[in-house]
């Protein structure tokens, strides 16, 4: 084929963009986040860069260990303030204990987004459309992204109050009213309920989503710090999420001193 | 006024009067289920045995039934320091029961069976209810057991003895969607090929590809089944099977076959059919229906498990139970 005008070159080269990069988008323009989404990192273990290391309990072997993996703060380090950097140490030494993963606890934002478990971005799209949903695996965890002013939240909770608004191709979600509770990590990493949390979707390809979170907390941090990894799409035909529900997994965390038998001793059965 | 002010103002008043009678649509053509609803409700699951044979309220009935509800219902009077008191320990104001009957003024949610009411289980199933229920009974000639909503006591050796609601797996509204104890609320987002219903009660989401995918393989089983969802003309159909043992409704089985038909009549209204399709649990497949009620508040967060203290309290106030009877022997 030979091309006789920039036009028909420009034209060539918009068709094949389709298969490389082109953004899926919702019937109003927007970039379409709608599918089955997860993080494929090992942040979960820890945000920071951290090597392999063997798990609490050597009857698990190689299966409870912990995945190595290069960080994905950004610049490095967790701006911790001198306190706040002492108490990271005592949840890092109680991390088997203490991390309310263990416990089945809603995980709060951002770290929901990276939980080896998928989640699914529910977008609606119809005219005057101006709520996503995403719905994760772990635990039954959910969170409503409210477009434009819902008001101010009512409580604080573990998940959060999502307010979202679009930056051009980006779906910028302003997150606050956290409660304490909740951990970034597997290492202890913490917040107060002074955090706020902006995230920032940006598709960077059909099936890959650059996400990035600004975490901002006065009572724990020196400045805000920033975190960033792609999100993949799940392409399986069958790409649903199934239920992890995970209460009864930790009920004997939570009440195993309270069995009949742990309180009264091995002699009493009935 | 000039001749466009005219039209500009006819067009200004017709538009918003057609507006409210069409249904909002997704970009799809269907139907726009999004938005939060509500299906709290006095009509009760069953047609009370008094209005036997009466399908609907008159306007006026039910006022009558809606004021006679309102009068008699009252958590509040109860005698302080009685098992019946501590059973009932939220008072009056944590119900949010309604104080209306459902807009079609239907006497009862069942409409299938036509006389309102859940039909007989099976046999089969009678006998295996009797069994734990016996089971139950036997273990609780002992102490160490605490009472269960209703008021019958339970055993608590563990969590696992204890029912769904109290170790907030489930408050029976997900699988079917009928009003509970309170926060009978529910969040729908609808999207090409999938649908996501957040139940309020307790933060379950009920997830429905739309996408001529089967079911998972029979040998899967999960708390709230496995839904799929299909379009039948403006009515969205959610299929769900694959239930596991621990959950159950009005004493369905693992084999519910649970069938839910959302039609969105109006702007403000869905109407949500479900049909109960056992045939070990029931002597026939029922159906009952209910409208959901657009609503103008958002849906919260209810963390029920994060903040189970109620849990800690059962199991140690049974362990105490244990404690005391066990010193009351030594003491004889």
């Amino acid at each position: 084929m030979v091309i006789r005008s920039g036009s028909a070159l420009l034209a060539l080269i918009a068709l094949c963009i389709p298969a490389f990069g082109q953004v899926q988008r919702t019937a109003d323009g927007k970039p379409d986040f709608n599918g089955v989404w997860q993080a494929l990192n090992s942040a979960n273990w820890d945000l920071q860069s951290h090597a392999a290391e063997a798990g609490p309990f050597s009857a698990l072997g190689a299966i409870g260990a912990v995945a190595p993996g290069e960080g994905v703060v950004e610049a490095g380090a967790i701006p911790y303030l001198p306190a706040a950097a002492r108490q990271k140490q005592v949840n890092f030494e109680k991390r088997w204990t203490d991390d309310p993963e263990l416990r089945c606890f809603m995980p709060g934002v951002p770290r929901a987004n990276y939980m080896p478990y998928p989640f699914r971005i529910a977008q609606g799209s119809g005219p005057g459309k101006n709520t996503i949903m995403i719905v994760y695996e772990y635990a039954d965890a959910v969170r409503t992204i409210r477009m434009g002013n819902p008001g101010k939240s009512p409580a604080d909770s573990w998940m959060g109050w999502s307010v979202g608004h679009w930056d051009g191709d980006t779906l910028v979600v302003d997150v606050t009213s956290f409660n304490d509770q909740t951990w970034f990590d597997r290492a202890g990493d913490f917040h107060s309920d002074a955090l706020h949390v902006v995230e920032r979707y940006t598709p960077r390809s059909p099936d890959t989503i650059l996400y990035e979170a600004t975490i901002e907390d006065p009572k724990v941090f020196s400045r805000p710090w920033k975190i960033a990894m792609p999100l993949y799409r799940h392409v399986e035909a069958n790409a649903h999420l199934m239920e992890f529900q995970c209460i009864p997994f930790a009920e004997d965390i939570l009440y195993g001193h309270l069995r009949r038998q742990a309180a009264n001793g091995k002699g009493d059965s009935r | 006024m000039t001749f466009t002010g005219i039209v500009a103002a006819i067009g200004l008043a017709a538009i918003p009067a057609l507006a409210q009678n069409a249904i909002p649509r997704t970009a799809a053509g269907h139907p726009d289920l999004s938005g939060v609803w509500t299906n709290v409700t006095i009509t009760p699951l069953e047609r009370p045995r008094n209005l036997a044979g009466k399908e609907f309220f008159t306007p006026e009935e039910a006022v009558e039934y809606e004021k006679h509800s309102r009068e008699t219902r009252n958590k509040d009077i109860r005698e302080r320091g009685t098992v019946a008191d501590v059973a009932n320990a939220y008072n009056d104001f944590w119900w949010d029961s309604g104080t209306k009957v459902v807009k079609t003024l239907r006497t009862s949610i069942v409409v299938d069976p036509p006389d309102g009411r859940v039909p007989a289980l099976t046999p089969e199933r009678r006998q295996q209810l009797q069994a734990i229920a016996d089971a139950k009974r036997k273990r609780c000639a002992q102490p160490g057991c605490e009472v269960e909503n209703g008021g019958i006591p339970g055993p608590a050796d563990g969590p696992e003895d204890r029912p769904l609601m109290e170790r907030c797996l489930s408050f029976n509204n997900a699988t079917p969607m009928l009003p509970t104890a309170y926060n009978n609320d529910y969040e729908i987002i609808e999207t090409p090929g999938f649908v996501a219903i957040d139940v309020e009660m307790v933060h379950q989401v009920r997830r429905i590809p739309i996408d001529g995918s089967p079911h998972l393989p029979a040998s899967v089983r999960q708390w709230m089944g496995d839904s799929r969802g299909h379009w039948e003309g403006d009515t969205l159909v959610i299929d769900t099977t694959n239930f596991n043992d621990k959950a159950s409704y009005r004493g369905s089985d693992r084999n519910l076959h649970l069938i839910e038909r959302l039609t969105r009549t109006d702007p403000g209204t869905i109407i949500y059919r479900f049909t109960m399709d056992d045939p070990t649990a029931f002597t026939k497949p029922w159906t009952g229906e209910i409208p959901m009620v657009k609503s103008e508040g958002l849906l919260y967060e209810y963390a029920c498990h994060e903040g189970n203290r109620g849990m800690t309290g059962i199991l140690s106030s049974a362990r105490a139970d244990e404690k005391r009877a066990k010193a009351g022997k030594n003491q004889e």
